[in-house]
Formats: structure tokens, sequence, C-alpha cells
């Protein structure tokens, strides 16, 4: 009954974005939606009710304030680079504590060898050392599982960040050249250790294929002299 | 009756080290003829081409689980006897009874040890 009020092309547009609410709005899309309903109810609103066309003014300012905040704190860091890193991280803590794992449960294994060579009673005494630690390196397939979960967990919050990137944030243009300068600053202050941040060097044990190895650092420190 | 000790045994996991942690604990009570599946798809297809008798599986595995190895075991005539004992992180009350409905022999949580895994192979195979 309502609809018989409105102007047609608005109703065809509410119904669009009703359409589109299971997929999520674009802001920008509700924004103009509303603009268009303040303009066509300027002639209908009588006297008593401008309160209503203030409300409505109120909320797109809201929504057109809300949209600044969010895009200020640079919400598409987090799945452009907090979360991936976060992710490498963890998979790179499964495969440490694999590659640690099995280094034990080999020197386990010649130990147990050994028992072979030795009294019974020394060879029992072996034979249980070794069981405990067979039991012992079970941890790193719980500790796997576990990290699985959270990387999992971490990828359903860059998907919900993502959306809201989406409606809040630049386009994905604009976030490439955002990352590419954010790369290159962090690229400089790598290189330029004059005016280094003390805090800037407590980054932790690198990724493989971000860390130096030690014979990189040999080379560094040699051409340092 | 006696356990033979030679028997095939399979033990499935995405996980090689755990494989390797079980083989190693069947090595010590005295089971060396060990072979391994690291999903439910293979652990079928060499289950159905050996002469195996049990199978050790996890659970938690890609494309298809231990779960629904299971069901194709116990689905399918020649190995619908096999004893199967599932070794699974995962404890909850209905993994338990799904397994159970399913036809699994025994229940393994891990992390366990290795008084815990001859007490269950004792209760599926008889005592050695």
């Amino acid at each position: 009954m309502v609809r018989q009020a409105i102007d047609p092309d608005l109703a065809a547009r509410l119904d669009e974005v009703g359409h589109q609410m299971k997929a999520g709005v674009d802001t920008q899309q509700i924004r103009s939606v509303l603009e268009e309903m303040l303009s066509t109810m300027n002639g209908n609103i009588g006297s008593a009710d401008p309160r209503v066309l203030e409300e409505l003014e109120e909320l797109s300012a809201f929504i057109e304030q809300t949209k600044s905040e969010i895009a200020a704190i640079n919400p598409e860091e987090i799945p452009d680079e907090h979360i991936p890193e976060a992710t490498d991280e963890l998979d790179a803590v499964i495969e440490a504590t694999e590659v640690a794992t099995n280094s034990i449960m080999e020197a386990a294994e010649m130990i147990e060898s050994v028992a072979e060579d030795v009294s019974d009673e020394q060879a029992d005494v072996l034979s249980q050392a070794v069981t405990q630690i067979y039991e012992a390196c079970s941890f790193q397939d719980i500790t796997g599982q576990r990290i699985h979960k959270v990387v999992g967990a971490l990828k359903e919050i860059e998907k919900k960040v993502e959306t809201v990137v989406e409606k809040f944030g630049p386009d994905r243009e604009t976030r490439d050249e955002m990352k590419r300068k954010r790369q290159a600053e962090k690229d400089s202050a790598e290189t330029g250790a004059e005016d280094v941040n003390e805090e800037d060097l407590l980054q932790g044990p690198q990724l493989a294929e971000n860390a130096n190895s030690q014979d990189d650092i040999d080379a560094l420190l040699a051409d340092m002299g | 009756m006696t356990v033979d000790k030679e028997m095939k045994i399979l033990v499935v996991d995405d996980y090689k080290t755990m494989i390797r942690i079980i083989r190693n604990l069947l090595k010590q009570l005295g089971f060396h003829n060990v072979e391994e599946a690291t999903d439910g798809s293979s652990a079928l297809t060499k289950l159905r081409e050996g002469n195996f008798k049990l199978c050790i599986s996890d659970w938690n595995m890609e494309p298809m689980t231990g779960f629904q190895l299971l069901k194709e075991v116990r689905a399918d005539a020649k190995l619908a006897d096999l004893p199967f004992i599932m070794v699974t992180a995962e404890s909850k009350t209905e993994n338990v009874v799904a397994a159970k409905q399913a036809g699994v022999n025994n229940y393994i949580v891990k992390p366990f040890n290795a008084a815990t895994l001859k007490a269950k192979l004792v209760g599926v195979i008889g005592d050695f």
C-alpha cells in the first residue's frame, strides 16, 4: 500500500537493494537511496513531521561518517597483510615442529637399535625411555590439528573483514597501490639502518623465505668490515 | 587363540609422523609387518588388494575420512569383518557413538600412550 505512494524508480531501486541483502549491500547504494528518498519526500512532508527528514539526514550523515572512520583505520591491511602473515607463521610452526619431531624420532630409533647390543636389563631401560619419546612425539599431530583449526578461524575472519573492506574501503586498484607503498616503506626501513626504531628490531623468527641464512649474515658482517 | 605377530597391519594417517609413531610402537609390541596409507581412498585400495588382518586409522583426513573408510570397509563383503581401530583426536561423544554404530572395534583418543595402544589391540585381536 505504501508502495503506491513511492516513486516507481525508487521502488525499483529498493527492490534491487532488497535482493542484494543476502550478499551484502553497498553502503553507497543505501546512501543514494536515502538521498533520493529525501528528495522525493521534500514536497510531501508536512509541517508536522520535519523530524523524519532530520532523522533521515542524520542517518545518511552517520553512514558517511562510519564509512570514513572505517576507511581511516585501513581495514584492508587485515585481509591483505596481517592474516596472510599470521597463517604463514602458523604454517611455519607446523613445519618446524614436524622437522623437529622427525629428528627426535630418528634419534630415538638409533637408541632403540643400540638396545639390541646391551644386556636385557639395560635394553628394558632404553626401550622404556624410547617408548616415552615416541608417545611424547604425538604432540606434533595434536598441535598441528589445533593450529589448522586456528588457521581456519583466521580465514573466516579474513572473509568477513574482506566483505567490510569491499563495502567501506578503497577499491582493489587503490588497495594494491597502498600495499606496494607499505612494502616500499618497509623495505626502505630495513635498508636504512641509521634511524631505525629499536622496536622494529624485534621481529622474532622469520619465515624461511624471508630469513637470512648464517652464510648471508657472515657475508654481511664481512662486507661491513 | 594365539595372536600372529606377523599379521599384516595397515596404519592410516595423514600425518606421516603419527604413522611413524604408531609403526614404532607396534614394532616394540612385536608387530613388524606394517604398511601405511595417508588417506582413506588409498587405504581402501590397499585393503582390497592386500591380505590385511587389522586396520588402525585416523579419522580426520581428506579426501576420504577414516569414518568414511570404516563405512566402506564394513560395506565391502570381503572386508566386512576386518578388525578396525580408530585412532583420533576427535573425542566427542557423537564421534565415538557414530564410529561404534558404523562398526568400529575400538577407539583410541590422541594423544595416547603405548599401554593404551596395547590394551586396545588386545581387546580387538586377543592377548599377546
